[in-house]
């Protein structure tokens, strides 16, 4: 185990290492980012399973594709901005019309990049990534989950996403909590307003709710995970039970699990939303705290997002 | 197989009238360069490649990966008389419910071996099955077509410089080399020449035939899987070949003849 703080990205890494000695038609591939999406101790105990593309992300999603058509399961490996930054076309045609076992596991994504500035911090995949038929979105919140992420989707057949941090996270899940795609986590329990969190926010979010206890408002935290399939029965169940939502995700507001779930609950059970995500803007360089206070993705922006929404019931 | 290339030549000129009938039912579709690819269409599934219609998924099967997609009236025709599908249902190409998509889709046929239409996706999966072929120590071979459009897509010089670079000697390329592109000549849109030496430069072997010879094409890929790189095949091709009118024409990439054209080239291609 590692130690506390630790990112998704190398809750992978571990994954995949894992899994590698008994999943044997597992091939994984990167696009001149071994190191920086975790893959490279895969890499060296297992070169020929193992395909460096240089910095050549289309080709790469159509070798997966190729791979995953002559029976393989194939991860390909890049930042959030490249896959699915630049192969839109691919990801849809090769890998979800063909309807293929690959799986696209992105790093870096949202806006904890930090330093590197608005040119590699991914804000628009989640949008990209759920508007795909055929394709799975999964966006763990530590190291623990990432590392279950990883084991179920490579225990399922078809196109999915992982969405991971470069950042580290305090980690907020147990072992023993189970993992199951399609079906979120309901974490606190409280009566007033749900926060819905995916990602790193999912800490945020809590750190949010107990903020809000000082005040006696009892919100409930779900950590949606998998983006796409929604868990619809327990998102309506919460809608009914605390009827004012807010969403919390490290992505642009337009498109990602805020529009997600405002589709799913206009549908079905109408109640006051409020989305904390970024608001139609590039990020920028600097900490990854001033950037969560800046683009209002901080516990502070949750709890206040929280009090305005129950005002609107 | 068929060995006779009088008899190939024969089956050729068949797929060229099925071409020509199942556009003009469509009411669209692409006929020139379904035309011109028909001899590379017969070559590989009458003699070239190891395949078997009752078992479209045979494992040790050789696999052919069109990526110029709207050429798919000359695959499916191909197909049809190799036995994986009824001939009668070739009318019902870019019919709603049809396995015959206006472009191919895997899903609902999947003996295509994979969807294709957007120019530049598909040399990178044919690459793919290369490499897992190769490590499962399958001994098949990989066709893939692509056309001129298709190079001008950057997808298609990263798989070849990505084949070069791995010495991927079980995929062969033959280019639909047939000069046009949607809009005109591809010496006016987009040049590509010279062509054989940018293959070269990018550590493929390259043969160049005139494609629309049933006899050159299965030499070409005879000598090309001997070689160990990854070959291609340019293949100088006339679109419209066998319909007067349509030859070398590209504004008959994508348009389908009226029921006169359509009458008088079948008139055409059936003497």
């Amino acid at each position: 185990m590692k130690e506390k703080n630790t990112s998704t990205r190398e809750g992978f890494g571990e994954a995949i290492f894992e899994i590698a000695k008994k999943k044997k038609d597992l091939i994984v591939l990167t696009a001149d980012l071994r190191e920086s999406t975790k893959v490279d101790k895969f890499a060296k105990k297992y070169p020929s399973r193992f395909i460096e593309c240089g910095v050549a992300e289309q080709n790469m999603i159509g070798l997966a594709a190729g791979l995953a058509l002559a029976g393989k399961t194939a991860v390909t490996t890049s930042f959030g901005v490249f896959t699915p930054g630049r192969t839109l076309d691919q990801i849809k045609i090769n890998v979800c019309y063909n309807d293929v076992d690959v799986k696209i596991v992105a790093t870096h994504c949202g806006i904890n990049v930090g330093k590197d500035g608005a040119t590699h911090q991914a804000l628009t995949d989640i949008a990209v990534m759920r508007t795909m038929p055929n394709m799975t979105v999964i966006s763990p919140c530590d190291f623990i989950e990432a590392k279950k992420a990883t084991k179920a989707i490579l225990g399922m057949k078809g196109p999915c996403y992982l969405r991971l941090g470069r950042a580290k996270m305090r980690i907020v899940t147990k072992e023993k909590d189970r993992f199951e795609i399609g079906k979120a986590n309901v974490l606190m329990k409280g009566k007033d307003a749900t926060i819905i969190a995916t990602g790193y926010m999912v800490e945020k979010a809590l750190k949010a709710a107990f903020l809000l206890k000082k005040d006696k408002i009892h919100a409930s935290v779900i950590n949606c995970h998998t983006i796409k399939p929604l868990d619809k029965k327990t998102i309506i169940e919460y809608a009914k039970k605390t009827k004012a939502i807010v969403t919390a995700e490290e992505h642009e507001v337009n498109g990602g699990l805020g529009g997600a779930i405002a589709e799913l609950l206009s549908n079905n059970f109408p109640v006051p939303i409020e989305f904390i995500a970024v608001k139609d803007k590039f990020g920028q360089s600097g900490t990854i705290d001033e950037l969560y206070k800046h683009y209002e993705l901080d516990e502070n922006s949750i709890t206040k997002a929280v009090k305005n929404c129950i005002k609107r019931k | 197989m068929v060995k006779d290339i009088k008899k190939l030549e024969k089956i050729a000129q068949q797929l060229r009238i099925e071409i020509i009938k199942m556009i003009t039912n469509a009411g669209s579709g692409h006929p020139a360069g379904s035309l011109g690819i028909a001899d590379v269409m017969t070559a590989l599934y009458f003699n070239v490649m190891k395949h078997d219609p009752k078992k479209p998924k045979w494992n040790k099967r050789d696999r052919l990966i069109l990526s110029n997609g709207h050429v798919c009236p000359a695959r499916y025709a191909a197909m049809a008389y190799a036995g994986y599908f009824p001939k009668k249902e070739l009318m019902n190409l870019r019919k709603f419910g049809s396995k015959l998509q206006g472009h191919p889709s895997y899903t609902d046929f999947p003996a295509i071996e994979s969807s294709s239409g957007p120019l530049g996706l598909n040399l990178s999966i044919a690459i793919g099955q290369a490499l897992a072929l190769k490590m499962d120590k399958n001994p098949a071979t990989v066709y893939c077509v692509t056309s001129d459009g298709d190079h001008n897509e950057g997808n298609t010089w990263e798989a070849i410089m990505f084949a070069g670079n791995r010495k991927i000697n079980n995929l062969i390329n033959i280019i639909d080399r047939n000069h046009i592109q949607l809009s005109g000549k591809t010496k006016n849109i987009m040049p590509l020449e010279p062509l054989k030496e940018k293959y070269l430069a990018f550590n493929w072997s390259v043969i160049v035939i005139n494609g629309n010879k049933i006899s050159e094409i299965i030499k070409a890929c005879e000598r090309a899987k001997k070689i160990k790189k990854p070959v291609a095949i340019i293949a100088n091709i006339i679109p419209g070949r066998g319909v007067s009118f349509m030859e070398g024409k590209s504004e008959w990439h994508g348009k389908a003849p009226k029921k006169e054209q359509a009458e008088q080239a079948l008139k055409q291609l059936t003497r």
